[in-house]
């Protein structure tokens, strides 16, 4: 087990030297922790780009219901097709993610910490536990947590079952009940009524880790990187038709083209930005930047080289929306299988383009219809591909196959 | 009245995701606005509390918002997604069912955008909607239906499936299952799961392979289902209906050497005008005679009489339950439970088998008046019990079952053949071409045609209580109930809080027990001074409350006697009802049967004189008697949750 070995760049995480962050954040008050993370101008990097300042703000203020308390979770269901930067954070750099943690957990006044880890990444477990361990032994979770009186804080890791949905941060919640993992109705949102009906801050693996370099090195220095709308560095998960796959650390801005240029990947015919639910982006829109202010993303990058069927590619990412819709909401559930099946038909050449229309404008209703982000992204990728590649997937017969 | 069910609804079983929302705000907003928000809708603005939803509000002011999985009695799912509308600044469109109003909105419910959304989530539902409109149950009272005229649905734009998808499940005696038209709106599983908290629906499987099951995809008949139909009343296509056994009905009316009885029960008289476009709570019981000797039964009775005997065998065997322990010190289970309710009945044989003792051991009033009818009935009318058919008419779907138990024929023959719904005779009296609220009123056969209110408030939540008390208490008290209660309205036990708690202090006590009971309980003296305990329970979920707080030796641990009924509201919310129903229409039908017991001339059981002459003709050895035990009592069985 190497997976550092998927490293291609040298990670600012490495320089953060473990403990450090959390020292610095308990130094401060409440208030001036989750005023450090805003002025970072952190977006969660899970892919939405909430800012998670705002986030720790809303929980912070948040009510608790009865007695219980609030919560921290760390979406470690890392299951967006072509991402696997957070595999190398939790092999590699935990440390910095349960400090990140912590420090939520000092930020919002949460007492558990739960650490939903993708079904696949099991392998993993031993040795976050070790980790977790070690920094029980340390004092940086438990009681009195590096001799701060009173912050009483620890983290229980449980495990997904395979879900893609149950990124969705309700799903997540839900499966981490004990239910079906089916996104819930957004208002009310996690932060108010999350985790058991309490305030949770639910953040991404690579958010969390952020936090730790953030007030490793400060704010202001973690602002000096990136664009303006779009701070820091961010981890890409690189692959399909590049010479170099593997993980990479850009600052957020950079251009699919510079980053096709450090990946090896010129010459391709369209990269695919943000997975399964992001979109195709054809080699005349090589210039756009990376970052939340044009192309979001998770940290997803597939290169799709000269040879590569588009028709082929979009068909793919149907297959794996209608495997992986939770078949809860009508426009999802139905929705992906009726584009799959109009896929299909182009393939056959039996799509007229009065129906093609009639698809695009299903898209529309499922990105504004439906339940939770599936179902909103899920049409993206064949959306993208219908209008940059309409030449290369219309006009075909049975015999293209 | 619009929190009946939800008052009693613990949706702690459910996803979260479906519960009802709790909605936060710092107090002082709250202070600030009074509670109150205005909203822009379609322009225009109304006041709502805090917390409502976008769809409460658009209804407030008479603006129509399409629904498929939302229900009045329902907790909120936010799944179908046909409710979605525009607000101000919001990316997506949002579910104005799951909408909470938090803050000032501007709300638009029929842009280009949400028209385009609804008719895209019609088509895409219709694509996966298997069967024709006019060979299914649900034909012209279907929602999607209505929904697909609504929205001009002329082609079907995504295609539509042309072959069965689903078998169908026939295996229950109540309830059917036919998959090929559900829509997923889960209506049916927040009912079972919440509601009901039995648990016999869930969704299973994901994507487009997501359908509503049961436990490891059994037959309903194969797994713990109680029948009560809820599931069904709630379900906005022909996905769920009732086990119909009109056709066997007509087959025996067709037969010239079948004597065919029906037996109609108050509930179902309450509700059947509504299949007919009346108003819910039109009672049509006389026309309804008319009707039914014009499909061509050869006697209409009424239920209300072995309601009546229900009364006086059930209340004799609580007075002797409390002598038993009271007097004789001997054991005897307390607190004592109704069993008129076959939903409810199965319901304890599954979850709470240990207490069968409890449940009072006499037949329900469907069964009673069937084993009378192929008795007492065919012995004076000198008919050979086996030319008999019986037929009754319920509001439940449970009845179905309940007469096909193996011990319900301590006659040697089947105490009654068909159990029909209300939805089904209402269809039976169509076919006959009879527009049932233009009949003219007609009375009951004799010799049951005697009838009190007592038998009438059965079919409602409190009302076997309500009846048994008023028989019990002027027994034992020996004096007129109207001095107690005023026009004999015990009201405390009424209304349809999920569970109701009432005490009775018994002050004085009759010098002499009359004659008909005295074999069972030889003095009331030791009841004086007694304070008799009662609960009431409607809905398996406060039922389950119920149970639970008696294991746990809580307050009602301490009652004598608890009425349950299976359903919400009773058996006017019953399985077999018309379509729709709400806390609005269940109330309506309940305003009918307490209407028809107030005008009533008798409107006690025990002062029903047909049920004297019972006694004194045939049940010689009285109620509770040897002949009453092998008629009129039955025995249960203990189910589990483990079945084969």
């Amino acid at each position: 087990m190497q997976p550092s070995d998927s490293r291609k760049t040298p990670l600012t995480f490495d320089t953060i030297e473990p403990g450090s962050g959390l020292a610095a954040a308990l130094a401060k008050s409440r208030a001036d922790i989750i005023g450090e993370v805003s002025a970072s101008n952190l977006k969660g990097r899970g892919g939405a780009g909430f800012p998670t300042g705002t986030k720790w703000n809303l929980a912070a203020a948040a009510r608790v219901h009865g007695e219980a308390a609030k919560y921290v979770i760390c979406n470690a269901d890392e299951g967006e097709p072509g991402t696997f930067k957070d595999r190398v954070l939790l092999t590699a750099y935990a440390d910095l993610v349960f400090e990140g943690m912590t420090i939520a957990a000092r930020a919002i006044g949460a007492t558990r910490g739960l650490l939903y880890l993708r079904g696949e990444y099991v392998y993993l477990r031993p040795h976050l536990e070790a980790v977790l361990d070690r920094r029980r032994k340390a004092g940086q979770l438990g009681a009195d947590i590096l001799g701060t009186p009173g912050f009483e804080f620890d983290i229980e890791i449980r495990m997904g079952a395979g879900a893609y949905v149950c990124g969705e941060e309700t799903a997540l919640i839900e499966s981490l009940e004990g239910h079906r993992g089916e996104p819930r109705n957004r208002p009310p949102f996690p932060v108010n009524t999350g985790f058991m009906g309490q305030p949770t801050v639910v953040n991404n693996v690579e958010t969390l880790a952020s936090v730790t370099a953030i007030f490793a090195k400060g704010a202001a220095w973690f602002r000096g990187i990136g664009t303006e709308k779009s701070s820091g560095f961010k981890l890409f998960s690189v692959s399909g038709d590049c010479d170099a796959p593997g993980v990479y650390e850009f600052p957020l801005g950079i251009t699919i083209a510079e980053l096709l240029e450090r990946v090896g990947g010129t010459g391709a015919k369209a990269v695919q930005v943000g997975g399964a639910s992001g979109q195709a982006v054809p080699a005349s829109q090589f210039g756009r930047r990376i970052a939340f202010e044009d192309l979001a993303t998770g940290g997803s990058i597939i290169v799709f080289g000269p040879g590569r069927d588009m028709l082929h590619v979009a068909k793919n990412f149907m297959e794996f929306f209608v495997e992986e819709s939770c078949g809860q909401c009508t426009p999802c559930r139905a929705g992906n299988a009726k584009l799959l099946e109009g896929i299909e038909r182009l393939e056959r050449g039996a799509c007229s383009s009065a129906y093609l229309n009639e698809l695009v404008r299903l898209c529309e209703t499922m990105q504004v219809a439906s339940k939770c982000g599936l179902g909103q992204s899920s049409p993206n990728a064949f959306l993208s591909i219908v209008t940059n590649f309409q030449d290369e997937i219309l006009g075909r017969t049975p015999a293209d196959r | 009245m619009s929190g009946e069910v939800k008052a009693g609804q613990d949706t702690s079983r459910a996803p979260s995701s479906q519960r009802i929302q709790q909605v936060a705000a710092p107090p002082d907003v709250l202070q600030m606005i009074g509670g109150q928000i205005t909203v822009t809708i379609d322009g225009t603005d109304v006041k709502v509390p805090m917390g409502t939803t976008v769809l409460e509000a658009a209804r407030q002011i008479g603006i129509r918002i399409p629904t498929l999985c939302h229900h009045p009695d329902l907790c909120v799912a936010g799944v179908c997604r046909i409710c979605v509308v525009e607000v101000e600044g919001q990316r997506t469109l949002q579910a104005a069912c799951a909408y909470p109003i938090t803050g000032s909105l501007k709300v638009k419910t029929h842009t280009r955008k949400v028209r385009q959304a609804r008719r895209h989530i019609l088509d895409l539902l219709l694509s996966t909607h298997y069967g024709e409109c006019y060979s299914c149950k649900r034909n012209n009272n279907c929602e999607l239906q209505s929904l697909a005229k609504e929205y001009g649905v002329d082609f079907y734009r995504f295609g539509h499936v042309t072959e069965s998808q689903y078998p169908k499940d026939e295996s229950s005696y109540s309830v059917i299952r036919d998959m090929d038209k559900c829509i997923l709106c889960r209506r049916c599983v927040r009912t079972c799961i919440d509601v009901q908290e039995v648990g016999t629906l869930e969704a299973v499987g994901r994507s487009n392979r997501t359908r509503i099951s049961t436990f490891l995809d059994k037959p309903l008949a194969g797994v713990v289902c109680i029948n009560c139909g809820q599931c069904i009343n709630r379900c906005p296509t022909g996905a769920l209906h009732a086990n119909d056994t009109s056709d066997e009905v007509w087959r025996a009316i067709d037969d010239p050497t079948k004597h065919v009885v029906i037996q109609t029960a108050p509930s179902p008289r309450a509700g059947i005008g509504e299949c007919f476009g009346c108003e819910p709570g039109t009672p049509l019981t006389f026309q309804l005679n008319t009707a039914l000797r014009l499909c061509g039964f050869d006697k209409v009775f009424d239920t209300n009489f072995s309601a009546d005997l229900t009364i006086i065998e059930e209340g004799t065997e609580l007075l002797g339950r409390l002598y038993r322990a009271l007097v004789k010190q001997e054991p005897a289970a307390f607190p004592q439970f109704t069993s008129c309710s076959p939903g409810w009945v199965k319901y304890l044989e599954h979850f709470y088998p240990e207490y069968i003792p409890n449940l009072s051991s006499a037949k329900s009033p469907q069964q009673m008046f069937g084993a009378v009818i192929k008795t007492y009935y065919a012995k004076t009318h000198n008919i050979d019990p086996k030319d008999i058919v019986t037929v009754a008419l319920m509001p439940c779907s449970a009845k179905k079952f309940e007469c096909n138990r193996p011990e319900m024929a301590g006659s040697g023959f089947k105490d009654v053949d068909y159990g029909l719904t209300t939805r089904e005779l209402a269809q039976m009296i169509m076919e006959a071409g009879i527009h049932l609220p233009d009949m003219p009123k007609s009375g009951f056969d004799d010799p049951f045609g005697d009838r009190t209110g007592s038998g009438v408030i059965f079919g409602a939540t409190g009302g076997v209580m309500e009846a048994a008390l008023r028989t019990v208490l002027e027994l034992v008290t020996g004096r007129k109930v109207e001095k107690l209660f005023e026009h004999a309205n015990i009201v405390p036990v009424r209304g349809f809080d999920g569970v109701r708690y009432v005490e009775l202090p018994i002050t004085q006590v009759a010098d002499e027990v009359p004659a008909l009971i005295r074999h069972v309980i030889p003095t009331f003296e030791f009841l004086k001074g007694a304070t008799l305990k009662l609960a009431v329970a409607h809905g398996t979920a406060n039922a389950h409350k119920v149970l639970e707080d008696i294991k746990a030796g809580g307050k009602l641990s301490e009652c004598h006697f608890i009425e349950f009924m299976a359903c919400p509201g009773g058996c006017i919310g019953g399985g077999g009802q018309p379509i729709p129903t709400s806390p609005e229409i269940r109330a309506a039908r309940a305003r009918a049967i307490y209407a028809e017991d107030m005008e009533s001339d008798v409107r006690k059981s025990h002062e029903n004189p047909a049920v004297a002459r019972l006694y004194s003709e045939f049940f010689t050895d009285g109620p509770c008697g040897h002949l009453a035990h092998e008629l009129l009592h039955t025995h249960y069985t203990a189910r589990g949750k483990h079945i084969g």
